[in-house]
């Protein structure tokens, strides 16, 4: 069955819903737009990951070397203790 | 009784009345001095971010507007010139320009976040915030000094734009707020000179019948001198230049030379001359801050083509 106005609001509001649409469909365009110029302004597409919001040690530049630095000095830490 | 309350009922609000409740005027100052600040940024923006950037200033000043409008509903419906304001028509209920206001603040503030940077977002949420409570909610029916706090709101958008672009406040953005906040109270008070309000019956202070109208000459002038050295002292920064300085010195002594005018002026003077100097100088300072900024693009659009290099600036 075929969709058709069947209150006086449908013609009262009409403006005004066409106005929403059209706000909406703004929207959408301002959205996709603004993700078209961020993921193409990237220069190394992996930063894309960094959005997220999880941690991500191996995307830090020198993270990774830091960590394995710290993990050799505590099993150095631990080795001394349990030979003392 | 009956009657006025089923026509208001029944009265549909449409986008224009929605519209209408943004303050379409002011937002057009904002949209000028927020794209100038922006273009006149030492860094360059992406044309789409900048556009979005610009339409969140709009859209934030916009919902402020709709605050203002919400918490002044009571004092809009007393006087004339706001009178036929969306809500005191019966148009827009206030519930509604409370919701709107709310969420336009917060879908501007968050969507400048995500397009730019967190310091032009939070200033922006700062100028609501100082526009809708500090101004409208606190200054407004408290103090005749309404008009230079309250004007703060209205400098922010250039900073603002500059912020979108450099991610900073620097000397030039922060002297282009004080462009628009020096120049904000004479401007108001030049129009108050020759405009018969009814402020006092809605109870708002206004400095011309709280303080008379010669004490309101004297402020004009005394906020018109420091409004002259910051426009110059903007001709001597980065963006700044020869051709803004020409702009400058000619604005500058013609607004000055209004603003003098005024203070010597007795209300007998502007009686009898129908206020001609004060409306004279009332356009002069639309000329006046339009021109200020309009030389900055221009001196922005020189220097893109290294036109400004020849003068040694």
């Amino acid at each position: 069955m075929a969709i058709r106005a069947e209150h006086e609001i449908h013609s009262r509001r009409k403006g005004r819903n066409y106005g929403v649409g059209l706000l909406l469909l703004g929207f959408i365009g301002i959205v996709f737009g603004l993700t078209v110029v961020k993921v193409l302004g990237l220069t190394d597409i992996r930063q894309l990951e960094r959005f997220d919001h999880v941690a991500r040690p191996q995307l830090e530049p020198g993270a990774l070397e830091a960590a394995e630095q710290r993990a050799a000095e505590l099993e150095a830490t631990s080795n001394a203790e349990a030979s003392e | 009784m009956t009657d006025v309350t089923n026509q208001t009922q029944t009265q549909e609000a449409q986008m224009g009345d929605y519209f209408a409740l943004m303050k379409p005027r002011v937002m057009q100052l904002v949209v000028f001095t927020a794209l100038v600040g922006l273009v006149v940024a030492p860094v360059g923006v992406n044309p789409f971010v900048g556009f979005v950037a610009i339409l969140c200033i709009a859209v934030g000043a916009g919902a402020s507007g709709a605050l203002n409008m919400w918490w002044d509903a009571d004092i809009d419906a007393i006087m004339k010139r706001t009178v036929n304001r969306p809500i005191p028509s019966g148009a827009v209920q206030p519930g509604e320009a409370l919701a709107i206001g709310l969420t336009l603040s917060a879908f501007a503030v968050v969507l400048l976040f995500l397009a730019t940077n967190a310091l032009a977002a939070g200033l922006l949420a700062f100028t609501i915030f100082f526009y809708a409570v500090v101004y409208s909610m606190w200054l407004k029916r408290s103090t005749p000094q309404n008009i230079v706090i309250g004007g703060a709101a209205g400098a922010f958008p250039p900073m603002i734009g500059w912020a979108v672009a450099t991610g900073s406040v620097s000397i030039e953005s922060i002297l282009m707020f004080g462009l628009i906040f020096m120049w904000t109270p004479p401007h108001f008070w030049a129009l108050a000179l020759f405009v018969k309000s009814d402020y006092g019956d809605a109870g708002v202070p206004m400095l011309t019948e709280t303080h008379g109208r010669k004490v309101t000459r004297n402020h004009i002038l005394a906020y018109c001198v420091p409004l002259v050295l910051v426009a110059f002292a903007l001709g001597f920064t980065s963006i700044g230049g020869p051709f803004y300085l020409l702009v400058a010195v000619v604005l500058n002594v013609w607004f000055l030379t209004g603003c003098v005018a005024i203070w010597k002026r007795t209300d007998e003077d502007s009686e009898a001359d129908k206020h001609a100097v004060e409306r004279r100088t009332f356009i002069v300072s639309i000329y006046y801050l339009f021109g200020h900024f309009s030389a900055l693009m221009v001196e922005a659009l020189l220097r893109s083509y290294g036109l400004t290099s020849w003068a040694g600036w």
